[in-house]
């Protein structure tokens, strides 16, 4: 039988080979995922990033068994997602980017109703129920129905729902969308916790740029429906975008000769006027903390002193625009503005 | 905290059960919501009611017991077929998403969502044909009981029907309800549910024939005349039943569907 075939690894908690995803609507084919290949290991908190209409939340559903891939495999918890979903589907969660309660039903029947799906013993499902009305500030909402919830109240019961049966594997489409910095932090600060005390492997799709750079140890990059980019967020960004040094100069033809000067000086870096100063240059450069005492130091000594000078380190948003061309902030969701600090949590480095 | 799950295979009969009691608690927690639900039959009642008497020149008792029976399978007829809307909310918000990833089995989501129908038909009939009695409805308990039976068989298909409608209506929410408005008025009207139909034309009356909810109500009328032996019965309960295949198989392939 086929649900009894064996997990290809016990570390591979996702695993897959050219999953391909076409829409067809009145005769026009839209390719929403072309040929996605990856490998999450388990424990590993993955952020799956990339503009709206990118193919995350696409890719999430194939994932998750809500939609047949056209093309492809993929095993998920080392089932395959189209021959074992049954199986794929007892050892996941899933916070989708709706409300997943129903509005008309109470807070803790939707709890106690979730343990019963995935087949959770009455006591433990109580237990676990309580355990997550208090650790996610639900507490005193037992019995309210969710219709009487605010935004931020539902949002955290989502969360509980994802979380009752304690999945091995947690799929989060885009799950702080809508909340304010204080409880995208609570979010966050549930998720890290939930991946330190349980090993729980995380794979989350976000278009937020700062809580990737932040939370994720591991960053997929998508763009246009194809994985562009898979790597720590600190190697994509010393790979692909580089320290950016800000000099200020005191003409334009100063300027220019500064470029010139840290050109020859430094192998490898590039030089740009600055968009919005015409007697600024920004320099692209590896460890550019390192580099910048040296080149005030050498500009100096060629009659090119500098009026100011800053350094910024790269983003994830400089990163996707080496890739594209495009920045992700043109999707205005892209900035939400900072999480809020989180307190006794873990942050991934 | 480590969780041991008792089974990570779909379980039709357990699943199913699940599905109803979650369904089931809005309306345990909010039983008014089934009282307030009545108003329809009971304006029907009120108002159609003293209507009918007068027009027939027939006494009242006589008049409700023919139309007592019908509002009965009116009652089910509307709360049924409009409980699909329930689920196309849910699909609209995402908690019907939530459901497709846990480990259900498929056709366990629409059963259980069916068999619960079940529960405000027998509650509510229960109710209107109690509140009869003060003005001259003449109850036959054993009939009720019959009749019950009936209209949960006849509740639970059309649910199922509804919910098919829904998950058919994902993209377009508004079909949801052209096509339950299209299709509700002339199915009544052509049940003999509020005049008799023998007083209709002759195509009205090979129309009510192939109407299954025209057997239900007759069926429902004999039960409650207390005339169990009666062909209209059977024919009540075969269409019933039929219907109720047809709303499962179908509400089941289209729950199988779902994405």
């Amino acid at each position: 039988m086929a649900s009894n075939l064996a997990p290809m690894t016990n570390d591979t908690m996702i695993s897959t080979t050219n999953l391909t995803k076409r829409f067809r609507v009145k005769k026009t084919t839209t390719d929403a995922v072309t040929d996605l290949t990856i490998d999450v290991q388990r424990g590993e908190l993955v952020a799956f990033l990339g503009p709206n209409g990118a193919g995350k939340s696409t890719s999430l559903r194939m994932l998750t068994t809500l939609l047949p891939p056209t093309e492809g495999t993929a095993t998920v918890a080392g089932f395959d997602i189209q021959r074992q979903p049954a199986d794929v589907r007892s050892r996941i969660g899933y916070i989708g980017q709706g409300n997943s309660a129903g509005h008309n039903h109470r807070v803790r029947d939707e709890l106690l109703s979730q343990g019963a799906f995935y087949g959770m013993p009455r006591a433990a499902t109580v237990a676990r129920a309580d355990e997550l009305i208090e650790s996610l500030g639900l507490a005193g909402l037992e019995k309210r129905p969710v219709l009487g919830l605010s935004g931020g109240q539902k949002r955290r019961l989502d969360i509980a729902l994802g979380l009752v049966h304690s999945p091995e594997l947690l799929f989060l489409d885009e799950p702080s969308t809508g909340l304010d910095p204080q409880s995208r932090a609570n979010l966050w600060q549930h998720i890290l916790t939930l991946r330190r005390e349980q090993g729980t492997t995380i794979f989350v799709t976000t278009h937020y740029l700062e809580e990737a750079d932040q939370f994720a140890e591991r960053v997929m990059v998508m763009d246009s429906g194809r994985m562009i980019a898979d790597d720590t967020a600190p190697a994509l960004k010393s790979r692909l975008a580089g320290d950016v040094i800000t000099l200020g100069l005191s003409s334009p033809s100063e300027a220019g000769r500064a470029a010139e000067l840290v050109r020859s000086l430094v192998t490898g870096a590039t030089t740009a006027p600055d968009a919005a100063d015409p007697l600024s240059i920004d320099i692209t450069v590896e460890h550019g903390d390192g580099l910048l005492p040296r080149l005030l130091r050498d500009l100096d000594a060629a009659g090119i002193p500098a009026r100011t000078a800053s350094l910024r380190q790269p983003t994830l948003d400089d990163v996707f625009l080496a890739l594209t061309g495009r920045s992700l902030r043109d999707d205005s969701a892209a900035s939400p503005g900072p999480v809020a600090p989180l307190q006794n949590a873990e942050v991934s480095s | 905290m480590t969780i041991a799950l008792s089974s990570t295979r779909p379980q039709v009969g357990r699943d199913t059960w699940n599905v109803f009691r979650r369904e089931l608690q809005p309306v345990l927690h909010d039983p008014f919501s089934l009282i307030f639900s009545l108003l329809q039959p009971v304006v029907f009642l009120g108002l159609f009611g003293p209507l009918l008497i007068g027009s027939s020149g027939e006494p009242a008792p006589v008049v409700l017991a023919w139309f007592v029976p019908g509002i009965l399978v009116m009652v089910a007829l509307f709360g049924t077929s409009a409980t699909g809307s329930n689920l196309l909310y849910e699909m609209q918000t995402g908690s019907h998403e939530r459901t497709l990833v846990a480990p259900i089995a498929r056709s366990a989501l629409l059963i259980g969502r069916a068999l619960k129908e079940m529960v405000p038909i027998i509650v509510q009939a229960t109710v209107i044909a109690l509140v009869t009695i003060p003005f001259g409805f003449r109850l036959n308990v054993a009939g009720l009981v019959v009749a019950l039976v009936l209209l949960a068989i006849f509740g639970m298909g059309f649910g199922a029907l509804s919910y098919a409608l829904a998950l058919a209506s994902r993209a377009k929410d508004w079909m949801f309800w052209a096509v339950q408005q299209a299709l509700i008025f002339p199915l009544m009207i052509l049940s003999g549910m509020l005049l008799p139909i023998e007083e209709g034309p002759q195509w009205m009356q090979v129309a009510a024939a192939f109407n299954p909810i025209s057997h239900v109500v007759a069926a429902t009328r004999a039960l409650f005349a207390g005339d169990f032996a009666s062909p209209d019965v059977l024919a009540g309960f075969t269409a019933a039943t039929l219907l109720a295949i047809v709303g499962l198989a179908v509400g089941i392939t289209a729950m199988r569907r779902s994405r």
